[in-house]
């Protein structure tokens, strides 16, 4: 007796062991790409020279008064000129991963809103989520956990 | 040509990569032993052991004791040659035996069970096959059979798992394959952005998943888990994320913040036709389905906190479902419909994963762990994998359902997160 499963499994095994010569010049692994979604280049990791980071409190996606006095002077920096700054929300790593990519949303279209009243323009201004993904202190306990609850603004 | 490259990326998908090491670290009190005789087998080396995979296939469910070979009074090579007191002595409880044949490429394992506390033999001598590169898959049947026969529970050793690698410097994610134990990994993505939130299609045969791969933005995907051929689901503003499959595997539920909040929408996998279902100026995230696809289950922090709600997606009607604790997210549906495994926070304490009667409400902490995430059930309603620390590192553990049985798996190179345990396969 045999199952579909391993009928199917069989056919791939043959496919593998036939191809095994055809992969010598290559052996790094490739993504398949079907759809024409290519790859692009990573994003620019450079610091903007005004302080460019504001922090939030556990779970929340409220500005701290902390957090407005940095955004004020990027809101006089931002105002009237035409410059394209992203907005990136980060999480800790406690809970759970896709909700912390919400928090982290919520927290970048906090800082966009709070701009957006100090006048600047909203089409400017570009925000994406990161969640607990990309981290800017690794440890786990509530110093690094404390600087990875933020916005990057970046130029 | 074009056919020969994606031939070869399929090949260069399926490189060796280390294997997930998982392991018991409680099992139930009183486990059942099992003596499982080494199979015969009258030809050179084997490439792998089936009464050792058997064996261990059996202790990863937490229920079984299996008595090692060198223990081993004698080798019953068929019922004839069985002497219950010999396995009394040791104090089994069943006995397997097998052997392995070979005709041309193809070999066959047969293998009988008894019970040596009535002295009978349970059933009659059955046989698999399979090709040398399927004796793994051979064994894992093997190990289905005699755990549902024992317990009356299907078993899930021919399952499969799905879970996310990351490595840092350089940053690098890969979506892997491999058997429910862990062995025989295969890549089927790679990418230097994050990858997250992989579940599988109904059928086994797809994986939708979200990936940050074009512009650094949340996209979902769907891939073909066979030919690796895949299509771009979403590229909306904003979150695109937590895929869920309806369970007629037709429909999926996602999170979109494309106007400007996250909110549950239902897209027609097709047509891509897609149906709002929530609509708060709060976080709704993490769409699950139940278990007869009538309603979404997804987490919201509408109520200050995260908790569970439910939407009945025909009369768009909703309901808070979890009160215990001030952190309940990530919810998955139990195969019988009659639970909720989630992430689980009460105050002062750290993330665990807890299951819900939803009739009465009633909530049980399954681990005790600390910081974990993404619970994933098996098909068979009898455990659930989870992602946790451990030395530093992101793990795979497991656990029960009735939280007696957990697993644990030591810290690798690189994090191991989001795992998702596969369906039955057909």
């Amino acid at each position: 007796m045999i199952t579909k499963a391993l009928k199917q499994g069989l056919t791939l095994a043959v496919v593998m062991s036939f191809l095994v010569g055809c992969s010598n010049s290559d052996t790094k692994p490739v993504e398949p790409t079907t759809t024409g979604t290519a790859t692009t280049a990573a994003p620019t990791e450079t610091a903007a020279p005004l302080s460019s980071v504001v922090y939030f409190d556990f779970d929340q996606y409220s500005l701290t008064a902390e957090s407005r006095a940095v955004l004020l002077a990027h809101a006089d920096k931002l105002k009237g000129a035409s410059v394209a700054v992203r907005l990136e929300g980060h999480a800790d790593e406690r809970g759970s991963r896709e909700y912390n990519l919400a928090l982290g949303e919520k927290r970048a279209n906090a800082v966009r809103d709070f701009l957006v009243t100090q006048g600047v323009n909203g089409s400017s201004l570009e925000v994406v989520s990161f969640g607990e993904e990309q981290p800017a202190a690794t440890g786990s306990d509530e110093a690094s956990w404390a600087q990875n609850r933020r916005v990057e603004v970046k130029y | 040509m074009k056919r020969y490259l994606l031939l070869c990326l399929i090949f260069v998908a399926g490189v060796a990569h280390a294997q997930l090491n998982l392991k018991v670290t409680k099992g139930v009190d009183n486990p059942t032993k099992i003596a499982v005789v080494p199979f015969t087998w009258a030809g050179g080396r084997l490439p792998e052991d089936l009464g050792k995979i058997v064996g261990n296939d059996l202790e990863f469910s937490g229920q079984f004791e299996a008595i090692a070979a060198d223990r081993m009074l004698s080798f019953p090579r068929s019922e004839t040659e069985v002497h219950y007191r010999d396995w009394k002595a040791l104090g089994s409880e069943y006995l397997l035996i097998g052997s392995i044949t070979q005709q041309a490429d193809r070999y066959y394992a047969s293998y009988e069970l008894f019970d040596v506390v009535q002295q009978k033999r349970v059933f009659a001598k059955l046989t698999v096959d399979g090709t040398e590169a399927q004796l793994r898959d051979m064994a894992h049947h093997i190990s289905d059979k005699v755990y549902e026969t024992i317990t009356g529970i299907r078993g899930i050793f021919s399952t499969k798992l799905i879970y996310v690698e990351a490595f840092t410097r350089p940053q690098k994610y890969r979506l892997m394959l491999s058997d429910i134990d862990g062995f025989r990994p295969r890549m089927l993505l790679e990418t230097r952005f994050p990858l997250l939130s992989p579940v599988w299609s109904p059928n086994g045969q797809r994986v939708a998943y979200v990936s940050f791969e074009v512009d650094n933005k949340p996209s979902i995907y769907v891939q073909d888990i066979a030919t690796g051929r895949r299509q771009q689901m979403t590229n909306f503003r904003g979150l695109n994320g937590a895929p869920a499959w309806s369970p007629d595997g037709q429909k999926l539920a996602m999170a979109l913040s494309k106007d400007g909040n996250p909110e549950i929408y239902v897209m027609n996998v097709l047509t891509r036709q897609l149906t709002r279902i929530t609509n708060h100026f709060a976080i709704d995230h993490e769409p699950t389905w139940s278990a007869d696809g009538a309603s979404i289950f997804f987490t919201s922090d509408r109520g200050g906190k995260p908790q569970i709600y439910e939407v009945n997606v025909a009369s768009m009607q909703q309901e808070r479902v979890t009160f215990d604790g001030d952190y309940n997210a990530r919810p998955r549906v139990s195969p019988d419909g009659k639970s909720l495994v989630m992430l689980n926070k009460r105050p002062g304490t750290s993330y665990h994963i807890a299951a819900q009667d939803i009739k009465s409400g009633n909530l049980r902490i399954l681990s005790e762990t600390n910081l974990d995430e993404s619970p994933t059930i098996a098909p068979n309603g009898a455990m659930l994998m989870y992602a946790t620390r451990s030395g530093g590192k992101g793990v795979l553990a497991a656990v029960s359902l009735d939280a007696r049985v957990k697993i644990l798996q030591p810290p690798k190179q690189g994090d191991v997160r989001e795992p998702a345990w596969s369906p039955f396969f057909k």
